[in-house]
């Protein structure tokens, strides 16, 4: 038995026992209809019935969020490195989609965040070096370094933010074919067109080989490479393509959601919010990281909403930073240790009850 | 050279203040195998607590033993809610458990004292003194002593009591010391409250330096490299990990950052620390590990 592996071990044994003795869950199409639907739905009928503060201040950062997280989960969740310096990832992106833009005439918007996550995914592999030679949670002290480090380049160096005397650019307007996406429905459609394509290939990748290596190094990495698997360059890709993913959700955080493009929102928070988006949602499920995503973002308003009504005697405004520290700490401490496989775990199980009711699962 | 030697001597001193709060990883880390995130936060609620206390026209005596009582108490709360339920679980699991505790810790002191900055005044005057020609703080100096004494009386708890006895067997190997009836649990919470007591005395230290404010939680940042460097089971190793942190981001300040740009000292710990890991990846008196399967 090791001692530096991840959760991850105590997680798939638990998914082994759920799946076998529901085999049929495997099956199950369900789950992809309904999210099918629901993207037709997001699609078609959201931009007529949303407000723009919807779609600005929730589902725009949500889907940002989600597929942050989704980046992060490829490379704590299904490969087993933890890292906390994914702002810095996006940071890259953010800035690599930027000069993209300005120095490669004619360049497509999304030609850009394709640049983006390159640029991020090489920051990737350099960060993943040092994982070859170390193992464990010693891993967090490249990404880390990487957390500090990029934001400190952006800031020296004029040559990335252009010359720029305040450092804080405006994002140029997003030009799609001619078109100008000027609205806050029109963001939320480039976004969510972006995240799905890039769920649906996520999707493709966990369930290839690659996948399944990087699984099998999470789970034991001594015994991976002992059956053959290139340990080495599973890490590397893992970190590739979580940066990858990292890097394209950095340029429309920057380009889509607030737009500007700084290092200064790309800090060690930003980091620790993706990690507790993962955590939360569920480490190892790609679902997972839309349902922490959503639980982010939505909790924030939600308590500053019971605080100016409810408890508008008890919980000073001041407070409510701290109000939501110690309440999303509680919670990644309960989910540890109740339910490691997160709230989308919880919504499977409620699924299921639902489906086997009135009879007792 | 003598500039040479201030800055060096000035960084060693600062390297002094990064292995106080090292230590208190490596306790929790020798006796649980858990990196505690919260050692950062543990060390802003301590000096937050006291300083509040001392505001509030406590003698210094009553407000440190009752500032010790609530780390105590909040070693004890550790043990039960967090370490517990969490016993067999991976390190990573852990570590990220305490990225919560320290979230949640943070919270509290901040709700509890408010978040202004509070002045800590210890009675010792940062004036500079002349040691064989070069201008040390009478400060640094005081806080080197202080860590001494430190060190001193954590290896007589370690080698001399018997709690300290049934910390080293836990170390050496859990199982083992569970089988002789040494209770985890029990041992656990009490190495909590050794680094909640190590973790006051660094904040205060780092508290009348800088004033007592939020960054205090944020050295546990500066921790992390020490502790690579030094090795995350071994006191010696800490001291000497900050030391070296402490100098040669100093010295890479002075000297390497006009070259490139200044503000270097935020990142340059942890290429430091990298360049150590793939050097020796169990730190200069970590223990080397097997791997079975």
């Amino acid at each position: 038995m090791t001692h530096l592996d991840l959760a991850a071990p105590a997680l798939s044994a638990d998914w082994r026992r759920y799946s076998s003795a529901r085999p049929w869950r495997a099956a199950s199409h369900t789950p992809t209809i309904l999210a099918l639907l629901a993207a037709a739905f997001a699609f078609l009928w959201l931009p007529r019935l949303g407000s723009d503060y919807l779609f600005s201040a929730v589902l725009v950062p949500w889907l940002v969020l989600s597929l942050a997280g989704l980046g992060l989960n490829l490379l704590t969740g299904y490969a087993g490195q933890l890292s906390v310096g994914s702002a810095a990832f996006m940071c890259v992106g953010a800035f690599a989609a930027y000069n993209a833009q300005l120095r490669i005439p004619g360049l497509p918007l999304l030609g850009g965040f394709f640049i983006a996550g390159l640029s991020a995914a090489a920051l990737g592999v350099l960060t993943g070096l040092p994982s070859l030679r170390i193992k464990g949670f010693y891993v967090i002290v490249s990404t880390l370094a990487a957390q500090f480090f990029v934001p400190w380049v952006f800031v020296k160096f004029g040559w990335f933010s252009n010359y720029n005397a305040s450092g804080v650019i405006t994002a140029p307007p997003l030009k799609i074919a001619g078109f100008v996406l000027s609205s806050p429905a029109d963001r939320f459609l480039l976004v969510l067109g972006v995240t799905l394509a890039m769920t649906a290939a996520a999707w493709r990748i966990v369930h290839s080989t690659t996948g399944l290596r990087w699984m099998a190094v999470r789970d034991m990495d001594t015994a991976a490479e002992v059956i053959g698997i290139p340990v080495a360059r599973a890490k590397l890709s893992a970190f590739a393509l979580s940066a990858f993913y990292l890097g394209v959700a950095g340029a429309l955080w920057a380009f889509a959601y607030v737009g500007t493009v700084e290092p200064h929102g790309f800090d060690l928070a930003r980091s620790f919010q993706i990690l507790f988006i993962v955590i939360l949602g569920g480490l190892g499920s790609l679902a997972g990281a839309f349902v922490g995503a959503a639980f982010i973002v939505l909790f924030p308003i939600a308590l500053s909403l019971l605080a100016d009504h409810w408890l508008a005697g008890i919980l000073a405004p001041g407070n409510l930073e701290n109000a939501e520290k110690i309440v999303v700490g509680a919670l990644i401490i309960g989910f540890l240790i109740r339910e490691p496989a997160g709230l989308w775990r919880l919504i499977q199980k409620a699924f299921h009850r639902v489906q086997v009711w009135p009879l007792k699962a | 050279m003598e500039f040479f030697l201030e800055v060096l001597v000035g960084g060693l001193l600062a390297g002094v203040m990064y292995s106080m709060v090292a230590i208190g990883f490596v306790l929790i880390h020798k006796a649980s195998g858990v990196f505690n995130f919260a050692q950062g936060s543990m060390v802003l609620f301590a000096a937050l607590t006291f300083v509040s206390l001392l505001e509030r026209g406590w003698p210094f005596a009553l407000a440190l033993a009752a500032t010790l009582a609530a780390m105590v108490l909040l070693a004890l709360a550790v043990g039960q809610v967090v370490l517990k339920p969490l016993q067999a679980r991976p390190p990573i699991v852990l570590f990220m458990a305490t990225l919560g505790l320290s979230f949640i810790v943070e919270g509290a002191a901040q709700w509890l004292w408010g978040a202004q900055v509070h002045a800590l005044e210890l009675g010792i005057d940062d004036l500079p003194m002349d040691v064989g020609g070069v201008f040390v703080s009478r400060f640094d100096l005081v806080a080197a002593g202080t860590a001494a004494a430190l060190v001193l009386a954590l290896s007589l708890l370690f080698n001399r009591t018997r709690a300290g006895l049934k910390l080293r067997a836990i170390a050496d190997d859990p199982l083992a010391a569970v089988a002789v009836g040494i209770q985890l649990t029990r041992m656990g919470a009490f190495v909590w409250a050794v680094a909640g007591a190590v973790a006051l005395v660094a904040g205060l230290l780092w508290g009348a330096r800088t004033g007592v404010q939020f960054s205090l939680s944020l050295i546990v940042l500066k921790a992390l490299p020490v502790l690579i460097i030094g090795g995350f089971s071994s006191v010696s190793g800490a001291i000497l990990g900050g030391l070296l942190v402490g100098a040669s981001e100093k010295l890479a300040e002075v000297y390497v950052g006009p070259l490139i740009g200044s503000g270097i000292e935020n990142w340059f710990p942890y290429v430091l620390a990298i360049a150590f890991l793939s050097w020796r990846p169990e730190g200069l008196f970590g223990e080397r590990r097997v791997q079975h399967i």
